[in-house]
């Protein structure tokens, strides 16, 4: 295999798996303050289409991705005040979440099907990115990798070196205690759930606006129920999340590759490849674990302050 | 200003009855603003959703139609979420019905199998083909939750994908009409593989008969039997349930199996009564929208039935819609969302008397 055959195939999984790990990194840090958000899906959908249409009005991508942030924290400010004010369930809300994206982000893309643009603009750095295998690996992506790096690593330390992560961490395990020495549990968990949204919105505008670089409805295919799968997996670990993102986006090139080569396999098994790899996931890190967890000890459950 | 919650002492009946219905007009009220930004009539957009569907038997049939697999979805799923356990995939669970029991027709098309039974059996063996394999498929997550702890609301969501690939790939290769000039669909049934349909020349089917039935016997279950009971002690107080020594387990199996069978059965009366031949695609998202339905009638059978009726007569406005005012089809789903949403937080007002504090706290 040539060393250019070898960049390419790098290039394909990290591109691949960088929707996963920003939409993950997101929920992370809802699902770490004791919320279970699971309209990843929906708010992703959203971005994606709020994005590519902000972008084309605009002619600008960082627009878009702006757009794109936003529509995710609406929706999820939306979601927020119904689970965490109004003590709502919260799987069932967050289901609605996705059913409302999907319905709103067709409305808003439906003018803007078969549009295309360019996609976001590479970094080049004369000489580094031309080196051989790693150059446009590490110096060449776009934007959106940068900013998914940096955000996976600004989580890890917000949530394991800072003072405001350890509160949030504390509203996650055991939000009575943490109230009863005055954390405004809530509130935290607000801003965590708007933190998610933005996440999520930009993993979708990522698709839209880079990954492909067009709208079509329903494009996210699932990439939303995988981050949260991702979340699981990684043991709600920010770190453990990229190197399932990537496993992730190993397989996406896979299925890619298989594809191309025609291996004599069905397109729809290959296509179906990201989901029994989520569901593999899941049961090979139960059987690793046994039974006992390392979520949140307060995930999904409402909290309504003593008067 | 703060939110407080305070929970209310007693239930009122009068407000859990009136609150789906507040919940649905709070978001008929948020859909006409949407409809209004899109720059159509939000009047006329009610007419066309929600009273022009009524006009007409046809399509007063074609509600009841739309609503059968709605309802008799929403019955299985809600035995589930009384015992909160979140089975979402009963999308995949519709899709498997629907294949198995179209394997079943296929196979005895032309009246293969048939000189020495007859061919009163096919329709049964359809139905019991598509209900036994929403079961099969329904127990991949429920088994994975009970034996290994993997969240079943995930696995349940994957499955989705897996079964509609799974009818995709068979309808365009080993299912395709041979003689169908390559179009992706299977043979057309016999009519002895056709649900019967209630009157001659109409659209109402076998499945809606079924949808109904459900109804009366999820109604039984639920109110008169121990298993019903302890389906609804351990949605309300799980710790009690464990120390009456009902079994975990065993629970999540039978609840599994009821919403896996409920949603097969649903796929089979959709592909035996409505459509009559297997295509890449058999669900217009039926599985998901029940979901709806299920907690818009409050998980109690007689209100799953008019949840359905009111969320088939959503859709059919819809198509209506998008003819008349050229509004896209994703408004119905953007609808349903909202929906969703308002009956939850509804959901929430018949528990807690909600108080709006201005001001810092005290």
């Amino acid at each position: 295999m040539s060393s250019q055959m070898i960049e390419l195939i790098l290039i394909t999984i990290l591109t691949a798996s960088i929707p996963l790990v920003i939409a993950a990194v997101g929920e992370l840090v809802c699902e770490r303050a004791g919320v279970l958000n699971l309209g990843v899906e929906g708010m992703m959908i959203m971005g994606a289409a709020t994005g590519f249409a902000a972008a084309i009005q605009s002619g600008s991508t960082t627009v878009g991705a702006l757009v794109g942030i936003l529509a995710g924290m609406g929706l999820s400010a939306v979601f927020g005040l119904l689970v965490i004010f109004l003590a709502a369930n919260q799987v069932a809300t967050g289901l609605a979440l996705t059913i409302l994206g999907s319905g709103l982000s067709g409305l808003i893309g439906s003018g803007f099907v078969g549009l295309k643009r360019e996609s976001a603009g590479h970094l080049h750095i004369p000489g580094l990115s031309d080196l051989p295998i790693v150059g446009r690996l590490i110096f060449g992506e776009d934007p959106f990798v940068y900013a998914a790096v940096a955000l996976v690593c600004g989580v890890a330390f917000f949530l394991t070196r800072t003072r405001a992560g350890l509160t949030l961490r504390a509203v996650g395990e055991n939000h009575t205690s943490a109230h009863s020495l005055g954390v405004p549990v809530r509130r935290i968990r607000f801003l965590a759930v708007l933190f998610g949204g933005g996440c999520a919105g930009l993993a979708g505008a990522y698709l839209s606006l880079s990954y492909t670089p067009f709208w079509s409805p329903g494009m996210t295919a699932g990439r939303g129920w995988i981050a949260l799968a991702l979340v699981v997996f990684a043991s709600w670990k920010p770190f453990r999340a990229f190197a399932g993102a990537l496993l992730f986006g190993g397989a996406t090139v896979l299925q890619l590759h298989a594809q191309a080569a025609s291996v004599g396999l069905p397109g729809q098994l290959l296509t179906a490849v990201p989901y029994l790899a989520t569901i593999a996931a899941l049961v090979v890190l139960s059987l690793r674990k046994g039974r006992g967890s390392v979520a949140p000890a307060a995930l999904g459950i409402p909290f309504i302050p003593e008067r | 200003m703060r939110i407080d919650l305070e929970a209310r002492t007693s239930r009122s009946t009068t407000l859990e009855l009136l609150a789906p219905f507040a919940a649905f007009v709070i978001a008929v009220l948020i859909g006409g603003i949407v409809v209004a930004l899109l720059g159509k009539s939000p009047l006329q957009a009610f007419s066309v959703y929600f009273i022009e569907p009524l006009s007409e038997s046809w399509s007063l049939q074609e509600v009841a139609v739309k609503a059968a697999p709605l309802v008799l979805i929403a019955i299985g799923l809600s035995f589930c979420f009384r015992a909160i356990l979140w089975n979402i995939g009963a999308e995949g669970q519709f899709v498997m019905g629907g294949l198995a029991g179209g394997i079943v027709a296929i196979v005895t098309h032309n009246g293969a199998g048939q000189s020495l039974l007859g061919s009163s059996w096919i329709v049964p063996a359809m139905l019991l083909a598509g209900t036994l394999a929403g079961v099969a498929y329904a127990m991949i997550p429920a088994y994975l939750r009970v034996k290994l702890g993997v969240s079943e609301i995930l696995t349940s969501l994957m499955l989705v994908y897996v079964a509609e690939l799974t009818l995709d790939y068979l309808v365009r290769g080993k299912l395709r009409d041979p003689n169908g000039y390559n179009f992706p669909q299977s043979v057309p049934f016999d009519d002895v593989a056709r649900l019967p349909f209630l009157m001659e020349g109409e659209r109402l089917h076998g499945g809606v008969v079924l949808a109904l039935i459900s109804v009366v016997i999820a109604g039984i279950v639920l109110g008169r039997t121990l298993f019903g009971f302890d389906v609804r002690l351990v949605g309300s107080a799980p710790k009690a349930a464990r120390f009456a020594g009902f079994s975990d387990a065993r629970l999540t199996f039978a609840v599994f199996a009821i919403s896996g069978g409920a949603a097969g059965l649903a796929g089979v009366c959709e592909v035996g009564g409505q459509i009559g031949q297997l295509q890449p695609t058999i669900s217009p998202g039926y599985g998901f929208s029940a979901i709806i339905v299920a907690f818009l009638g409050r998980l109690q059978p007689v209100g799953i039935l008019f949840a359905g009726l009111v969320l088939s007569l959503s859709t059919i406005g819809g198509e209506g819609a998008q003819i008349s005012m050229k509004l896209p089809l994703d408004m119905t789903r953007a609808f349903q969302g909202i929906l969703l949403m308002c009956v939850l937080a509804a959901d929430v007002l018949t528990r807690y008397r909600v108080k709006i504090v201005f001001g810092r706290r005290a």
